[in-house]
């Protein structure tokens, strides 16, 4: 029998303990419907609310976070999230407005979108912008989807290839996979860039475009992006932007410059969304003029021109040509929307440009410190991110006893075994919201758990060993797959 | 407004160590031409300014907790959020910790989404949940891809009642577009069918038959015919459900569905003018090799202690890649956390006192419509808390009127059922008075 930490919210329940209760009816009474029509037991919890408080908050403490410490987790970018965000998208005005409100009613929220849609045109060169997919995965569905109607507008129906490097996140490829559509994987070169020569050999009439993350996965910025670009629009491809990276490009380069297509934004990522322990995103998205016509519907426009002494009516519009609707209503409004606007409205142009530029110094600040200790594959001028291997000569130490010995120094482990061409990778991203002490503090830890590899590798391979959990029999929880703590059978035990 | 802590002499040691002169000095990979391009946005604002600049854009709405009186619902519904909630979700312990890739020190996270699973699949009935969609729009789409895989593309049709929401119609046709799937069964004018007029189109080439349960005109049926005879053809069915509904109603589960899924908006989650909601996706354990999306499932650990580990995991992207269930990552963690505390501080007992005045209120506000000369609740059959009323002109000039009175009438149907264009979708909740409900009636009254 395992120990428990701490029992589940159906273990703590007790029968007839009340929480939360609502006022009486004040109105007449009517009959329930039919006996059939309604269920008969409600196996939920019955908690205090005292109760409730206290579990949530001892499950709280068993998670690192940003707020109390470094995570420098590759292509997560985990940055500081401000705490007046927290406070803007609770604003009574947008938290208590309904959707489908009339759009007289709610000029601030449209004002609000459609400002957002016009700042991140700007901020990445691109001539249109949807608000509406909800995190980066969908966002990279939008615009497949849009690449695929756009040749099929066109009627040249035999593109059918998606061209992705092999060094790019796995959603890519399965965003390709929902459309029906066929991968064919593009190595890298020795510096880290596409190989062009393997790119030419895929361009033909049958693709639909290339999906770049730029600077991808390595942390690198592709050198000969121009041509790249080049080579996929010569064969009739789109160029698709994988935005996970912005970070590092904020006010350095837009890629709607660069000749890209179509990319999504990370909300949560670049411009400081928290990323609430996996959600909720926001994956707004950006095309060149090929494609605003494409675009998922609605956009926030302006219906009515501004006339002396009124000002504009803000509304909703359909493109030409729009590839429908991704979501219910009209994306993350509040809880993305309203942080992200605030974030970007508080930076300006030059705080944009800060964002990258020290993002990308602390990178190579790390790069620089640790690439005697460590083997770095691909090493030259980083951006945001760079990734080393977590592997010795001689040694049975992995990337994962690294990153789970990293535990016990009180950091959070990079991302480990991704990108799939390194061997044992270590992805390595500090943000710019972190500190001289903090970065030289990581550097001294990864270098003591390098010598620990050599002298004393068990304590690495049992790692972690100071924190409240140990590792995790990943194995037992697929076989037995115990996925919830009720089950109809076991509701009379639990009473 | 900065956030970087890194002070001038800091840098320039910290540029020494790198081996460059200046930061733009780090950005030579960039082609020249484009390199540092003038951003055209306003100058920073200070915290301060930025905190004005909001509050004016939210104040210059007009909001249904202070200006308006509201019965619109269609999807959103607006409820009481208890307080403790956000007591919780502002804890940076869990707000700003990514996706539990590392469980030893995500537990929190873990726990917390594994009861997330249980609470759902005890309301809904079902035997699995994953850990939450984007909102019940791409929940109800995922069922799609589930089916699809589930008869590995052999089988193409899908039969969607007209009365499922049109707009996860219209997400369940964006995201199926490239499938060479049919989508049949809500081209029909005629709304006010019954669910069994749906038959005749359920045949061996269906893979999955969709519906919504109260549905998008409030209606309540007992889909068990159905679904049997839909499982006869061998085609799946998922039900789109109402949370709220589910504390009192028979589940779908007991009726037989396959999949059952939906928007938990109304389960802490504010109005938000659209989102981030919460979509929920519910199955049989024999469909969760299929299902899409994060999975948390029970281990131990190294020191035997009972502990969580995202499960299943070579369903997903970053594994198979193109060959994945869907493209899934990212998804509405926070707000199932939001979810699963609404239900464990309202409890079995404030769950019920919510979903019966729910339906208390929408019953006293249809009967006293009901009375109005020219008002007529459309459907006989019986409602949870929404409900259609005919109107004796187009809805939307009834709307127009109602709104220069401080109401918000309800949801237009005109605009996506030609045969209902004087009809009103009113939703009524907890947070509708008896004063409010009568505001509404005497304003009809006196239009």
């Amino acid at each position: 029998m395992a120990t428990i930490v701490e029992p589940t919210i159906f273990e703590l329940s007790a029968p007839g303990r009340r929480g939360v209760t609502m006022p009486a009816s004040d109105v007449p009474e009517t009959a329930l419907p039919p006996q059939d029509l309604l269920r008969s037991e409600l196996p939920l919890p019955e908690l205090a609310e005292v109760d409730v408080v206290r579990h949530y908050m001892r499950l709280s403490k068993f998670n690192y976070n940003v707020d109390a410490g470094f995570y420098p987790l590759g292509s997560c970018t985990m940055k500081y999230n401000p705490k007046i965000n927290e406070d803007t998208c609770r604003l009574p005005g947008f938290l208590y407005t309904h959707p489908l409100q009339p759009i007289e009613t709610v000029q601030g929220n449209l004002v609000l979108m459609y400002e957002m849609q016009e700042w991140l045109k700007e901020i990445s060169g691109f001539a249109g912008v949807t608000l509406q997919p909800a995190a980066g995965a969908q966002g990279e569905f939008s615009g497949v989807l849009m690449m695929r109607a756009y040749h099929k507008m066109r009627g040249d129906e035999k593109r059918i290839k998606m061209l992705i490097p092999d060094a790019a996140h796995g959603t890519n490829p399965a965003s390709v996979g929902m459309l029906g559509m066929s991968v064919v994987t593009i190595p890298s070169d020795e510096r880290g860039n596409v190989d062009l020569k393997a790119l030419s050999a895929a361009c033909d009439d049958t693709v639909v475009g290339m999906m770049l993350t730029n600077p991808n996965t390595l942390g690198m910025f592709d050198e000969h992006v121009e041509k790249v670009i080049e080579l996929v629009h010569g064969c009739g491809g789109l160029m698709y932007g994988d935005g996970a990276n912005l970070n590092a490009l904020l006010g350095i380069v837009r890629p709607g410059d660069l000749g890209f297509d179509v990319m999504h934004f990370n909300l949560h990522k670049t411009f400081s969304v928290p990323h609430g322990g996996g959600g909720p995103g926001c994956g707004p998205v950006g095309v060149g003029p090929k494609l605003v016509d494409f675009l998922p519907a609605p956009l926030v426009g302006i219906i009515e021109e501004e006339s002396e002494d009124v000002p504009p009516l803000y509304g909703f519009v359909t493109p030409k040509h729009s590839i429908g609707r991704m979501k219910a209503f009209h994306g993350h409004f509040g809880g993305g929307l309203v942080r992200a606007y605030t974030y970007i409205a508080m930076h300006g142009p030059d705080g944009l440009k800060d964002i990258a530029q020290y993002a990308v110094l602390n990178a190579n600040y790390l790069q620089a410190r640790l690439r005697d200790t460590y083997h770095i594959p691909f090493d030259r001028i980083c951006m945001h991110e760079f990734v080393m291997e977590g592997q010795f000569e001689g040694s049975p130490i992995r990337a994962l006893d690294i990153s789970k010995r990293l535990m016990d120094y009180n950091f959070h482990p990079p991302t480990n075994y991704f990108p799939l061409i390194v061997h044992e990778a270590l992805m390595i991203e500090p943000t710019e919201t972190e500190n001289k002490d903090t970065l030289d503090r990581f550097v001294e830890a990864l270098i003591k758990i390098a010598e620990e590899a050599k002298t004393q590798p068990e304590l690495l391979q049992n790692a972690p060993n100071d924190t409240l959990f140990g590792r995790m029999d990943e194995v037992k929880a697929a076989r037995e797959l115990v996925l919830c703590c009720w089950l109809p059978e076991d509701y009379e035990k639990i009473k | 407004m900065t956030y970087i802590p890194i002070s001038p002499h800091e840098r320039d040691e910290m540029l020494k160590t790198v081996g460059v002169q200046t930061l733009d000095d780090l950005f030579e990979a960039i082609p020249q031409k484009h390199r540092f391009p003038e951003l055209n946005l306003p100058p920073a604002l200070s915290e301060m300014e930025a905190a004005d600049l909001l509050g004016e854009m939210a104040s210059s709405n007009e909001n249904v907790r202070e200006h308006m009186i509201s019965f619109l619902g269609a999807g959103a519904y607006n409820h009481y959020i208890p307080s403790v909630i956000d007591h919780m979700l502002r804890r940076g312990e869990f707000y700003t910790a990514y996706t539990p890739y590392q469980p030893e020190i995500s537990q929190g996270t873990l726990q917390a989404i594994f009861e997330f699973q249980a609470l759902m699949s005890a309301l809904t009935g079902m035997e699995v949940s994953n850990a939450s969609h984007y909102d019940g729009a791409t929940a109800t789409a995922e069922a799609l891809n589930l089916a699809y895989a589930q008869f590995r593309g052999k089988r193409k049709k899908v039969v969607l009642s007209p009365a499922v929401n049109p707009q996860y119609r219209e997400v369940i046709r964006t995201y199926s577009q490239g499938l060479g799937v049919e989508n049949v069964g809500d081209s029909a004018s005629d709304s006010a069918l019954s669910p069994e007029a749906l038959l005749p189109l359920i045949d061996e080439s269906t893979m999955l038959v969709v519906l919504q349960f109260p549905d998008f005109f409030g209606r309540i049926y007992d889909y068990t015919k159905i679904i049997e005879a839909a499982h006869a053809q061998g085609a799946l069915v998922c039900v789109v459900a109402n949370p709220t509904a589910l504390i009192m109603l028979k589940t779908p589960g007991a009726m037989g569905a396959d999949m059952v899924v939906g928007e938990a908006q109304p389960f802490g989650i504010p109005l938000w003018y659209g989102g981030p909601y919460l979509g929920f996706f519910t199955t049989k354990k024999s469909y969760v090799h299929k299902m899409a999306g994060r999975l948390v499932g029970e281990t131990i650990d190294s020191r035997g202690q009972r502990s969580y580990v995202l499960t299943l995991t070579a369903r997903e992207q970053h594994i198979k890649r193109e060959r994945a269930s869907s493209n899934i990552c990212t998804n509405q963690g926070l707000l199932a956390l939001a979810c699963s505390i609404y239900m464990s501080a309202l409890g079995q007992n404030g769950l019920r006192q919510v979903a019966n005045l729910c339906y208390q209120k929408a019953h006293y506000a249809a009967n006293e419509l009901n009375k109005l000369a020219g008002f007529k609740v459309h459907f006989t059959e019986a409602f949870f808390h929404e409900f259609t009323l005919e109107c004796p002109k187009p809805a939307h000039e009834v709307n127009q009127y109602l709104l220069e009175n401080g109401i918000f009438g309800g949801y237009d149907l005109g605009q996506n059922y030609t045969a209902l264009k004087n009809h009103l979708l009113i939703a009524v909740t907890e947070m509708n008075s008896k004063a409010d409900i009568d505001a509404l009636v005497a304003a009809l009254k006196e239009m």
